[in-house]
């Protein structure tokens, strides 16, 4: 029986592991590849990589970071955050990912999706999607809108509607983060996060508000989510890995407990 | 020294990186040279099963390969490896290499989760294997590791050559073959400590044989 996993989300800057209430006020607080090996020795069964650099001398110090990243764990890990390209997410395969995750740039150009998956198998393009509550329109159904550029930006689009195109595009799986709840410590959107769940196919990788394991377990039992994105709750040491992955498995969810 | 077959199906680094990191001296080829002297050949797999065997069939590698495990070189078949040494494939329709009886088949859309939700395709995640015949690949690992899947193609060998199941929507068989010529459906260099002692004990073995000829 499959495990539900757990990812740690490491945002990356000019090769430095910074955290902050995302896009705002980010601090460096440590050597990436040391803390994704802590992680892989602490039993993360996946890793995220999220590159807020914005220059491109950043982007060759990331694949840099891929590299040694590569070089000493040997879990699935992905990497996301400004890539646009098929190029560029070749870089990143080849330097040792096994993922890439595409987010704004994939609402700019949808077809990136179905290129991506075509080169390298639908398995290795997640999409990763922010996401607003808003009051339900004729022109957003679901009540929950697309923004990009870290949650600045509505796009109008409605992202069931998205989720949905997403995996038709050939997406092997979708990260939704809740522009509501992340950096809140106050929980999953567990409504929004089912209401997608339900609507594909794909695992949906719940995203943003974890504050406690007790969060983890609802994002993937109501929220039917296929593993829990995790920053804060394990960044500043608050819980270990192996801690959510107790409180998880005594609330019923099967998880990978030997590593 | 291993040689990971090169037949052109992707990123193969990813089995070579955890064999660096274990000390294990190995390269990624095509030449028949280098495979001849390997002491054991690891099969990776990325892709699809018709254009790799497409590959494999137009460079004379499918033979090379045959010709080796007769001759008792030690392989170690990985995901879509796994699948091509058997007869034949739903993908794409495609004949295999034949070297294990079987074939491999696509994992049915119906079937359901403990909860009765559609299981998700492809099969992505960490899973247990139950033995159900002893396997020295498996020395050392506790039977509670989980290892790291991506598939939505499963193994169907003859009975007799099954050695691990899984379980995903149905009981499928993740790790099949005999001594020396291994499968394992899952990513052994992407599965932790549980997949590196793997890897490891496909090295002690091929030492061994190489060591008694």
């Amino acid at each position: 029986m499959l495990s539900k996993r757990v990812i740690p989300c490491l945002d990356v800057r000019d090769g430095k592991l910074t955290k902050g209430v995302r896009f705002q006020g980010n601090v460096d607080i440590g050597d990436p590849v040391e803390t994704a090996r802590r992680y892989y020795e602490e039993g993360a069964d996946e890793i995220v990589f999220y590159d807020i650099t914005a220059s491109h001398e950043g982007r060759g110090i990331m694949l840099r970071v891929v590299e040694q990243v590569a070089a000493q764990i040997f879990i699935p890990f992905s990497v996301g955050g400004g890539i646009s390209t098929v190029a560029h997410m070749r870089d990143v395969l080849l330097a040792g990912a096994e993922k890439v995750s595409v987010n704004s740039a994939a609402v700019k150009n949808p077809a990136i999706i179905g290129e991506g998956a075509a080169a390298f198998g639908s398995q290795c393009i997640v999409v990763g999607m922010d996401v607003l509550r808003v009051p339900a329109t004729p022109e957003i159904p679901s009540g929950y809108e697309i923004v990009v550029h870290g949650g600045r930006k509505r796009t109008g689009i409605d992202a069931l509607w998205w989720a949905q195109e997403a995996e038709r595009l050939g997406a092997g799986e979708l990260c939704v983060n809740s522009i509501d709840a992340d950096g809140t410590k106050d929980g999953y959107e567990l409504t929004l996060t089912r209401r997608i769940a339900d609507a594909v196919r794909i695992p949906v990788i719940a995203s943003g508000g974890a504050g406690t394991p007790e969060h983890m377990a609802a994002a993937v039992t109501q929220g039917r989510a296929s593993a829990a994105l995790i920053a804060s709750i394990v960044h500043y040491g608050e819980y270990t890995i192996a801690q959510c992955k107790e409180v998880m498995a005594q609330h019923g969810v099967k998880v990978r407990t030997v590593w | 020294m291993l040689a990971i077959l090169d037949y052109q199906a992707g990123n193969l680094t990813s089995v070579r990186r955890a064999l660096d990191h274990l000390g294990i001296p190995c390269t990624v080829t095509a030449d028949p040279g280098t495979l001849r002297a390997a002491q054991g050949v690891i099969f990776p797999g990325v892709g699809a099963a018709g254009s790799a065997m497409a590959h494999l069939t137009a460079t004379g590698l499918g033979d090379l390969l045959k010709e080796l495990v007769a001759a008792g070189k030690p392989l170690l078949g990985i995901c879509l490896g796994c699948q091509i040494v058997l007869t034949a494939s739903e993908e794409n329709q495609a004949t295999t290499l034949g070297i294990i009886p079987g074939r491999c088949q696509r994992f049915d859309a119906s079937l359901t989760d403990e909860d009765g939700h559609p299981i998700a395709i492809p099969h992505m995640g960490w899973n247990t294997v139950r033995l159900t015949q002893p396997c020295r690949l498996f020395d050392g690992i506790d039977p509670a590791s989980e290892f790291y899947f991506v598939h939505s193609y499963y193994p169907v060998p003859e009975s007799r050559y099954v050695i691990g199941m899984t379980h995903y929507g149905l009981d499928f068989c993740s790790v099949h073959g005999k001594d020396g010529l291994w499968s394992v459906q899952f990513h052994p260099e992407k599965s932790g400590r549980p997949g590196l002692t793997l890897l490891s004990n496909f090295f002690a073995y091929c030492q061994e044989v190489s060591h008694a000829q």
